[in-house]
């Protein structure tokens, strides 16, 4: 299982679980990152840190710390 | 009591009566009585709308196209969220109050700041419940923006859906009618800008006020045993909310450990926790919700869109300005401009007003009779107006970028771009543009730290905006490197002057990193909370320039109002402590007789020179100044720089021709003045040695570095915070920094031998 901070770019995939702390992964649901959703890494910035990614037709800037306890797919 | 599941049909049609209440304007502000409402029998109840939906989903452009440019602006008392309020007109009902809820992508809220969109649309705390809520949705963004909708149709909201972004969404948008079958609540197609889908709007509204009241509707059936959980906490919610499942489940969600929710009582707070009472029930909870509104919206909302939105100019935009090098080169490019803009641009009209008003100044001087009120009048009065009106070039200007950035959708790129550097300091990448207006003046920088969402976030990058070094430092900067450094060169090539600048740059910089980290980690409300730092990158749009000067206007006039009467006070405060008494010593040179008998113009004017020098010494000011001198001392400063430093605080710059006047140099003196810096050279201490020795010009130029001594940043921290603690907190913290390093400085240069 990887998380959305280790999957490429471009590659279309779907959220299977948000790890975390209560309040922290209800945001994380609340904006559309939840079990089954689409997801898609598109870039990430060029400090290397955070990551724009594509959920629910909008796009969203998340940091990578972040990134890492949502759950995706292959 | 149970949970209806897949209801659609809208209450009953017994009519209602508005609710009574206070007028609306409490708040806001609002004055004028409307029309009689068609449907009450009260002639002062006027129906109250409000407005929803999320951020950047063209809610406030909606607003002002409904309102015309009559909002007024007011705030939620005891936080920080503003309320903006304005009257519309409504065919067949009259008038009818607008006011505008901040912008949320859900009502689950962790403290007062999010809480205010529920309890506004609830009528919770003081304000009247609206009889409607518009929810703006954006139509490239459906399945996510209906999510609050969900939310206010559990709540038995009488929901309109205003549809946003139509021409953007293009063939993607959604077939509107049958969006409005399946969610059942009426949906309109608007464009604001073009005031397309206005008057359709202004209908639904009063049909909805015709309507009976709204029940709760859900879209999704709960678990049993989230029912359960459910009717435990209906049981014991508090007495003025309504008695509904979608509380309970709203408190179920939202409170938790360490919320920091108002209006909590003891015995729910006791309840929810006892039911939440592992995280795993918890979380299960927030799955089981979120994941059943999603799933209805996919099922229903979703497939209404047959295809995805166009986002491919916004895709080729962002391929260019997100872009490691190029990207990077324009974000630099972009932000050089604004900077320069604030900081050289901003200058003509600076000069401008000052020169106006000291002409001003000048003619009233004339007419009036010379003597105290004179004086009180243009010294006090008028200098005070215009130490307010000079910050408005630069404010404009800064709100200027920022209404065109936040409007293109730019800003969040900023963000974005900027968040790995933001991040070591606690704070995320919104806090970049005040950080670097700070360089060029603090005023405007801590007005703008309103594009950050959380009121945490806002408050840290306040406190620590001030430490960048703005452009009144420079004068001061200037005055003392060029008095007391030696004008020679590093190593040959780089001048000593020119270091020492770069130097005390980099020298507040850094200090404003440390003390945002810091301060993030001792201050409790200024902790971080573990909360994701996500921001939405919206497509590229293009700005609605009537908008962006509207809200200059609003910002510029909510600064002068509320903090431009701070600073005003505080000038003539001030004015008051340096011109006070106006009694020369006795047994000292008779100044009037001898400037009278003054063979020469130039002997009369350096005599006027003393005379002033004595009065200011003399003054309260002076006196204040003698009593800070033992505070000062160890940092190796004297009383006269304690003078200089009390008149600073009206401005930076003012340290300056304060200094002027003490060294009997003249009050029109600035840095460049050969006079001011010959007699800081010559100026002895009681033991005859030099006082300002090149470490004690460091001292100084630290403490400046460091200190708070700009009473305007002061009083737009009031304004922005509504309260006193945090001027109050920023002032203390500020001051002991600036004497513990200057102290460090002065002591630890005198131990190596320095002196």
């Amino acid at each position: 299982m990887k998380s959305l901070a280790e999957i490429p770019h471009h590659q279309l995939t779907e959220v299977t679980r948000v790890e975390g702390s209560r309040r922290f992964r209800r945001r994380l649901l609340e904006m559309g990152l939840t079990p089954g959703a689409s997801v898609k890494v598109l870039n990430v910035a060029p400090l290397g840190d955070p990551l724009e990614i594509e959920v629910r037709q909008s796009r969203l800037s998340i940091r990578r710390s972040e990134a890492k306890q949502v759950e995706v797919r292959g | 009591m149970s949970i209806p599941s897949e209801s659609t049909t809208d209450g009953e049609p017994a009519t209602l009566a508005p609710a009574a209440r206070a007028s609306a304007g409490d708040v806001g502000g609002q004055v004028s009585s409307g029309k009689r409402n068609v449907r009450g029998s009260n002639n002062d109840v006027r129906p109250l709308v409000a407005i929803a939906g999320n951020p950047n989903a063209g809610k406030t452009t909606l607003f002002n196209a409904l309102t015309g440019r009559r909002a007024k602006v007011g705030n939620y008392p005891g936080i920080t969220v503003e309320r903006r309020q304005a009257e519309i007109e409504v065919d067949g009902v009259g008038s009818v109050d607008l006011v505008d809820i901040p912008g949320t992508y859900s009502l689950v809220a962790h403290s007062a700041d999010e809480q205010i969109a529920l309890e506004t649309m609830l009528g919770l705390r003081g304000a009247a419940k609206p009889d409607a809520v518009i929810f703006c949705v954006d139509a490239t963004q459906l399945t996510r923006g209906w999510y609050l909708v969900l939310q206010a149709q559990e709540l038995g909201l009488r929901v309109i859906v205003a549809l946003t972004m139509m021409d953007e969404a293009g063939p993607a948008a959604p077939d509107v009618k049958a969006l409005s079958a399946v969610a059942g609540c009426p949906v309109v197609a608007v464009h604001a800008a073009r005031a397309i889908g206005l008057d359709d709007l202004r209908g639904e509204i009063r049909a909805a006020l015709d309507r009976g009241e709204a029940r709760p509707v859900w879209k999704w059936t709960a678990s049993e045993s989230l029912k359960r959980r459910l009717q435990t906490v209906s049981e014991v919610l508090p007495e003025s909310w309504p008695k509904i499942d979608a509380m309970a489940l709203w408190a179920l969600m939202s409170i938790d450990d360490d919320d920091e929710l108002l209006g909590i009582s003891d015995k729910l707070r006791r309840t929810v926790s006892e039911q939440n009472d592992d995280t795993g029930a918890a979380k299960a909870i927030d799955d089981e919700v979120v994941e059943s509104r999603y799933r209805w919206i996919d099922e229903h909302v979703a497939v209404l869109v047959t295809r995805p939105p166009d986002r491919r100019l916004t895709d080729r935009i962002d391929s260019i300005l997100l872009h490691r090098v190029a990207g990077f080169a324009v974000f630099v490019g972009i932000m050089f401009v604004m900077f320069q803009a604030l900081f050289a641009w901003a200058d003509p009209a600076i000069v401008l007003i000052e020169d106006l008003f000291a002409w001003f100044g000048e003619q009233v001087s004339a007419v009036l009779p010379p003597g105290i009120f004179n004086d009180f009048i243009t010294d006090g009065v008028i200098a005070g107006f215009g130490s307010v009106m000079v910050f408005l070039p630069q404010i404009l200007l800064l709100f200027f970028f920022i209404g065109i950035m936040e409007d293109t959708g730019y800003l969040a790129r900023v963000a974005y771009l900027m968040d790995r550097i933001m991040k070591s300091m606690n704070l995320h990448g919104r806090a970049f543009v005040p950080m670097l207006s700070g360089f060029a003046c603090a005023v405007p920088a801590v007005m703008a730290t309103r594009t950050m969402e959380r009121r945490r976030d806002r408050l840290l990058t306040m406190l620590v905006v001030p430490l960048m070094t703005c452009s009144a430092r420079l004068p001061v900067y200037t005055l003392i490197i060029a008095s007391l450094f030696p004008a020679g060169h590093v190593l040959g090539i780089f001048p000593v002057q020119g270091l020492l600048m770069v130097f005390m740059y980099l020298f507040s910089t850094t200090t404003a990193l440390g003390a945002a980290w810091v301060l993030s980690r001792v201050v409790r409300p200024l902790k971080a909370k573990r909360l994701p730092f996500v921001i939405e990158l919206p497509p590229y749009r293009r700005p609605r320039i009537r908008d962006v000067l509207r809200m200059m206007w609003e910002r510029s006039r909510l600064f002068l109002s509320e903090a431009g009467t701070v600073i005003l006070g505080c000038t003539i405060i001030l004015w008051f402590l340096l011109s006070f008494p106006r009694t020369l010593p006795a047994g000292g040179p008779d100044y009037d007789r001898l400037i009278a008998e003054a063979p020469t113009a130039e002997i009369a004017q350096t005599l006027e020179r003393d005379k002033e020098g004595e009065l200011l010494r003399r003054s309260y000011g002076g006196r204040l100044g003698r009593i800070l001198e033992p505070a000062i001392e160890p940092l190796g400063f004297d009383w006269k720089i304690g003078v200089g430093l009390i008149g600073a605080f009206a401005a930076r710059e003012v340290f300056v021709s304060t200094m002027g006047v003490v060294y009997s140099a003249g009050a029109d003196t600035d840095e460049t003045s050969a006079t001011l810096r010959q007699r800081i050279r010559e100026e002895m201490r009681a033991d005859g040695t030099r006082l300002y020795t090149p470490l004690v010009g460091l001292s100084l130029m630290v403490f400046f570095a460091l200190a708070c001594q700009c009473m305007s940043t002061l009083a737009v921290v009031k304004r922005e915070t509504q309260g006193y603690r945090w001027p109050l907190f920023m002032f203390a913290y500020m001051t002991a920094l600036a004497w513990l390093m200057s102290f460090l400085v002065f002591q630890g240069g005198r131990l190596l031998g320095f002196a």
